[in-house]
């Protein structure tokens, strides 16, 4: 079993993670943090983009749950310089890892690496395509803070062309129940994203109408081809800060914030912000993917329920 | 020009008795049974059937189960000689094109090196007089080393053998360099074959922009890359009186710029391959690297107008852009992947089971845009009539298989229809009056 894309996941399935997710939540609060779950089992974490959180958040969950964790990274240009993509899989795969959380520049690497290996493959992004865990955390986010997502007005502000997190996102929101409405520069909105069933703005006009607002990252990096004229343009028409937000509404973003631009640095520190809450949400949601996937009709025994003690 | 336009390696005349088979050719008119006299290679005499006695040559009886049809021929290829043999050379392309009932086929130039001198063309040319197993003509390059910059010695190389000019796999983008070429092929003479794409617009693109790149987060490549280039060009050739050919039209609106363009009368032509008629981009959902081609796939509805365009005679002919490319450098992430797909050995059949079988196109309308090309290029075009050189093809059209099912002609397999249940296989194929292909179960009768 793998965790390719979000749209992989019924609602029921979301919902088992999440349920998961939060039984594991609780175990988090105790003074063991550690449970015996997936002792025995190697998870192989193969990063070829650079990533802190995600990495940091599969590693911590893997090892709460008491398996092996293997750490792989390299940088995309010392593959097309070297070994390729398969031999990489082929050779890491020798050591018979149980799960493989794959991270990687290109569209569609995860679903290639699981023609690979009979490990359980993990999208932990694929270039700009999905990102299936951050959407199934933030899913688990909201939930905890509203009780569910039905009938939620969702905007989904900023660069939507390049973020892996609004395609997941805007699938497992809907699946949810929630309405998602995309905004953000003409430039940044690709042609043909009404297709996955949300609205279009490139206004925050009407944006008081959200009970949540998910604010993208502006991704410097990706900006080579300068898509706006400016960030402080970019600001002035799309930063969320403390005029845009009302009282009632609710800010989350997948990190790491650019403080001043996507986000005013008052608003990011408001209650309203489930910044934070979104990072534990990663620990607890990923300790349920690992534990959904490990526990499959792969393993060669049915596991115990996690012990809470 | 002096040189011999196409080159194939020397092979033994054919003679041969089709015994009772349906002969179609849209041109001579003829469909129905027949016998057909092969003597020397030429196309010797045609009668009713059962009518013909045998000479001591082998003898097809085919009973009127299966169809003579004229070979195909096709106005895009790419055979990767000279610096590319590892994905295919001018053997295994042409074994290629023969088993799949071509007789003709022109190569482009992007090779390494570009072909862009005689010295280059003359080489390349060597080994096709020595190798190839269907008559091959060359495109070498409008500019040197195809970087749209300096217009190729293309009055040498026309001597030399250059069927016309083309940079395929890039545009000429500079549209002064494209009037320049227009302005001296009053010299030389020799199609202008145009590969049209607005890399500004292209830019990092792998595939067509729309609802399915926008789901994949792909990079996009708009349909307004080709079509802006085609109009621009069919207005550089009205302009400059020049004679230009549109390789892979891809979307509705180029097929409506050439339209646009033939209706005022400028000499334009047009190709479309079997994967744009056949296929869009909700085949790349799946992110098979095979489907990365360039022009890339784009939506039903251009797939529906690529139809209507090469029916209506508007896109004139088809043309496969055989691309073959090694195993491993389509097995990686499909931002990465080389675009192409082969084509060679699957274009009839796939043709004939979507669009005939599914009573979009008549078979003889189809038999027709396979043969067209050569036409386009100011070659003889295959003709079944007493007196021609034999260039023919048995086709079985009840035979069922699958294609890559035992392998392939092609050195490579990077097949966009690989897998697919197909109806319609060449049995035998005649080039230039030499048997250049028997389907390996099937045997003629010797009488």
């Amino acid at each position: 079993m793998n965790l390719l894309s979000i749209d992989d996941l019924d609602r029921e399935a979301i919902e088992r993670i999440t349920d998961h997710a939060a039984r594991f939540a609780e175990v988090s609060d105790r003074e063991i943090k550690k449970v015996p779950t997936l002792r025995g089992r190697m998870v192989l974490n193969l990063f070829y983009e650079a990533s802190t959180r995600t990495r940091g958040s599969f590693e911590l969950a893997a090892k709460r749950l008491s398996a092996d964790v293997v750490n792989f990274a390299a940088d995309g240009s010392s593959v097309e310089k070297g070994e390729s993509l398969k031999d990489t899989v082929l050779t890491l795969n020798a050591n018979k890892p149980d799960a493989i959380v794959v991270r990687a520049p290109w569209v569609g690497t995860a679903e290639l690496v699981s023609g690979w290996t009979d490990a359980a493959v993990i999208n932990a992004g694929d270039g700009k395509h999905e990102h299936p865990t951050q959407a199934l955390l933030d899913v688990y986010t909201l939930k905890r803070r509203l009780g569910k997502l039905d009938g939620l007005g969702i905007w989904i502000v900023g660069d939507v062309a390049h973020s892996r997190v609004a395609r997941s996102n805007i699938v497992a929101f809907q699946r949810m129940g929630a309405h998602v409405t995309v905004c953000g520069p003409p430039t940044l909105i690709p042609r043909g994203i009404e297709a996955l069933g949300c609205d279009v703005r490139f206004t925050l006009d009407e944006v008081a109408g959200a009970d949540v607002v998910y604010a993208l990252r502006m991704q410097h990096e990706r900006m080579a081809d300068a898509p706006v004229p400016s960030l402080r343009e970019y600001a002035a028409c799309y930063q969320i800060n403390e005029r845009r937000l009302t009282a009632r509404q609710i800010l989350m973003h997948p990190g790491p914030v650019n403080r001043g631009v996507e986000l005013s640095g008052g608003i990011v520190d408001s209650p309203q912000a489930l910044i934070t809450a979104q990072v534990q949400a990663g620990l607890v949601v990923r300790m349920a993917v690992l534990y959904t996937l490990l526990s499959g009709p792969r393993a060669q025994a049915p596991l115990p329920e996690p012990q809470l003690a | 020009m002096s040189a011999a336009p196409l080159l194939s390696r020397p092979s033994p005349s054919a003679d041969l008795l089709f015994r009772d088979v349906h002969v179609l050719d849209p041109r001579t008119g003829f469909d129905g049974r027949h016998d057909v006299r092969v003597r020397a290679g030429e196309l010797a005499e045609l009668g009713a059937a059962g009518t013909l006695e045998a000479e001591d040559v082998e003898v097809v009886d085919a009973q009127g189960r299966y169809h003579l049809l004229p070979a195909f021929f096709d106005t895009h290829v790419h055979l990767r000689t000279p610096g590319q043999e590892h994905k295919e050379d001018l053997e295994t392309g042409t074994r290629a094109a023969a088993a799949g009932g071509f007789a003709g086929v022109i190569a482009m130039p992007n090779t390494d090196p570009v072909v862009d001198s005689a010295a280059l063309l003359g080489s390349v040319r060597e080994v096709a007089a020595r190798e190839a197993r269907v008559p091959v003509g060359f495109l070498p390059a409008i500019t040197v080393g195809s970087a749209g910059v300096q217009l190729t010695e293309m009055a040498e190389m026309r001597d030399g053998g250059a069927l016309g000019f083309s940079d395929d796999g890039r545009p000429v983008s500079s549209a002064a360099v494209m009037r320049k070429a227009l302005r001296y092929q009053r010299l030389c003479g020799g199609v202008l074959a145009l590969h049209e794409e607005d890399v500004s617009l292209a830019g990092k693109g792998v595939m067509h922009e729309g609802a399915v790149s926008a789901a994949l987060g792909l990079a996009g490549i708009p349909s307004v890359s080709e079509s802006t280039m085609v109009a621009r060009d069919a207005a550089l050739a009205a302009y400059e009186h020049g004679r230009v050919h549109f390789q892979h039209l891809s979307v509705h609106e180029s097929v409506e710029a050439v339209a646009a363009a033939k209706a005022q009368g400028v000499s334009v032509s047009a190709e479309v391959t079997p994967h744009h008629l056949l296929l869009c981009d909700e085949q790349v959902r799946g992110l098979d690297s095979s489907t990365k081609v360039n022009p890339p796939l784009a939506t039903e509805s251009d797939r529906q107008a690529l139809i209507e365009g090469l029916r209506s005679g508007v896109i004139d002919c088809v043309a496969t852009d055989h691309a073959p490319h090694a195993r491993e450098e389509k097995e990686v992430p499909f931002e990465q992947a080389p675009m192409g797909t082969t084509g060679l050995e699957t274009a009839f059949a796939v043709l004939y089971t979507e669009l005939v079988l599914g009573g979009v196109l008549e078979l003889s309308l189809l038999v027709e845009r396979m043969t067209a090309g050569a036409g386009l290029f100011e070659l003889p075009v295959h003709r079944i009539a007493a007196g021609e050189v034999a260039n023919l093809v048995l086709m079985d059209l009840d035979a069922r298989w699958t294609a890559g099912e035992h392998g392939w002609e092609s050195r490579s397999a990077n097949c966009a229809f690989a897998g697919r249940a197909l109806r319609g296989r060449a049995l035998l194929t005649v080039a230039a009056g030499a048997v250049a292909y028997r389907e390996r179960s099937f045997s003629l009768v010797a009488v």
